[in-house]
């Protein structure tokens, strides 16, 4: 069974596997989740505006992005790149856009539509008399926004947005379908190139494993944390 | 393969796609069940093996399971179980409905242990107090209760259990988004090949959210949380 299992193969690619894969699956994930909230939060805002229009566009976006699979979106945007960079830049043919920026244009649009519902969710949790007395001591809606709803609606949906980002983590291993050098991508290509795929694929999901048990390990201890604060 | 138009080829893809979905699901509904009901099941050692099962099948990407389904497992059985294993015909069809199944049934276990929770305690005693064993008390009162519960975060599982067979395009399904990748590459026409999947998909979504609404409306008891 582990008869021939080779570790050598494990421990030459390890600087590989780390150096060019998990920094692009941690760069892609930071970035991801940094720029889904961004933009999540927007539609959230869209949402919750009150203006049919706005939130009937961020309402068919986000249903729109919750029904297709992932691997189709990635595929979508693998394609779609270019074209929407030739019509930002009025260049005249198609750009070429890099292997990370595409894929972190991807998960961008596609997270920003489920951190919207997080942070939807968050907004809605907050006690409608705190807009109001920030409307009454004079706050626009800009100031009762940044100081008063969101910082809370952040904190109270921290726990959630984290595990959102574990689940991120984990699916930035899919822009394997571009073959784009990620960690599994790296694993993957080490493990195709020596004929050793046992190896590098349990290596792999035992480092996938572990981070993500170790992310929602600590998301366990910040919401209980927070519940006494609360 | 290389028959019909470029519909056919779409809606066998989709056909597909449906299958893997639904022995997926039935998988997941099978093993979510267990593992939820062992959670919340007093014994020890009970909600330890529903604990170890979440978190190892929550932890690690599907795509990666998929891989150890795949490729590993074979070369880690018996030499013989292995040869069998991987000249099974169809070998990614049931790699992908049982892998993606097992990465659903954490997901089931989960909602299902927040369903019965959920409940009132007084429920649970009660059974006992009636003379009824655990398993009846599962069986007649807490888990139609819990299952009504349920039903809507359970739709959209099932919902990502459909997106999620798009997976297994990387252990050489074709279903739909496998499908339109090779249309496009057939016929060079990108958008018109990912536009058609994408509809697609936002049929059967509608389908089922329909489909479910009515289910719910059905098993709704009058009078209950879930009921009207």
């Amino acid at each position: 069974m582990f008869s021939n299992f080779d570790f050598g193969v494990i421990i030459r690619a390890l600087p590989y596997l780390f150096y060019e894969g998990m920094t692009f699956t941690l760069l892609l994930t930071g970035l991801a989740a940094l720029g889904g909230l961004v933009f999540g939060t927007a539609i959230a805002l869209m949402r919750l505006s009150g203006y049919k229009i706005l939130g009937r566009i961020a309402g068919v976006y986000v249903d729109f992005m919750r029904s297709l699979p992932l691997v189709l979106v990635i595929f979508w945007f693998y394609f779609l790149v270019p074209y929407i960079g030739q019509w930002v830049t009025g260049a005249s043919r198609p750009i070429s856009v890099g292997a990370f920026a595409s894929s972190l244009i991807t998960f961008i649009m596609f997270e920003a539509a489920y951190f919207s519902e997080i942070m939807r969710a968050g907004i809605q949790s907050i006690s409608r008399g705190q807009p109001a007395a920030a409307n009454a001591l004079g706050l626009t809606y800009a100031q009762t926004m940044r100081y008063v709803v969101l910082p809370q609606a952040f904190r109270n949906m921290l726990p959630v947005l984290i595990t959102q980002t574990i689940v991120l983590f984990q699916d930035t291993s899919l822009v394997y379908v571009l073959s784009i050098t990620d960690f599994l991508g790296a694993a993957s290509k080490v493990a195709q190139r020596d004929g050793r795929l046992v190896e590098m694929y349990l290596f792999a999901a035992i480092v996938y494993f572990t981070i993500s048990c170790i992310a929602s390990f600590g998301v366990r201890r910040l919401q209980a944390r927070i519940a006494i604060i609360r | 393969m290389g028959t019909g138009t470029y519909l056919d080829m779409l809606l066998s893809g989709l056909v597909l796609t449906l299958k893997t979905a639904v022995l997926a699901w039935i998988i997941a509904l099978v093993f979510g069940s267990l593992v939820g009901v062992m959670r919340t099941l007093p014994s020890k050692a009970a909600g330890w093996f529903g604990f170890c099962w979440v978190e190892f099948f929550r932890n690690m990407p599907l795509l990666v399971q998929l891989f150890l389904w795949f490729f590993v497992l074979p070369e880690l059985l018996p030499k013989a179980a292995g040869l069998w294993l991987k000249q099974l015909p169809n070998a990614p069809f049931w790699t992908a409905a049982i892998g993606i199944g097992f990465f659903m049934s954490a997901r089931v276990a989960i909602q299902l242990q927040a369903g019965i929770s959920s409940l009132p305690r007084g429920q649970k005693m009660a059974a006992t107090a009636l003379g009824l064993t655990t398993m009846q008390g599962y069986r007649y009162i807490l888990l139609p209760m819990a299952f009504r519960i349920i039903l809507p975060p359970l739709t959209s599982e099932f919902l990502n259990t459909i997106k999620n067979t798009a997976v297994a395009i990387t252990i050489g399904l074709i279903e739909l988004t496998g499908q339109a990748r090779s249309m496009q590459e057939f016929s060079f026409q990108v958008f018109e090949a990912f536009t058609a999947a994408t509809i697609l998909y936002l049929l059967v979504n509608a389908v089922v959210v329909t489909a479910m609404r009515f289910l719910e409306r059905w098993v709704a008891i009058p009078g209950y949380i879930t009921g009207k």
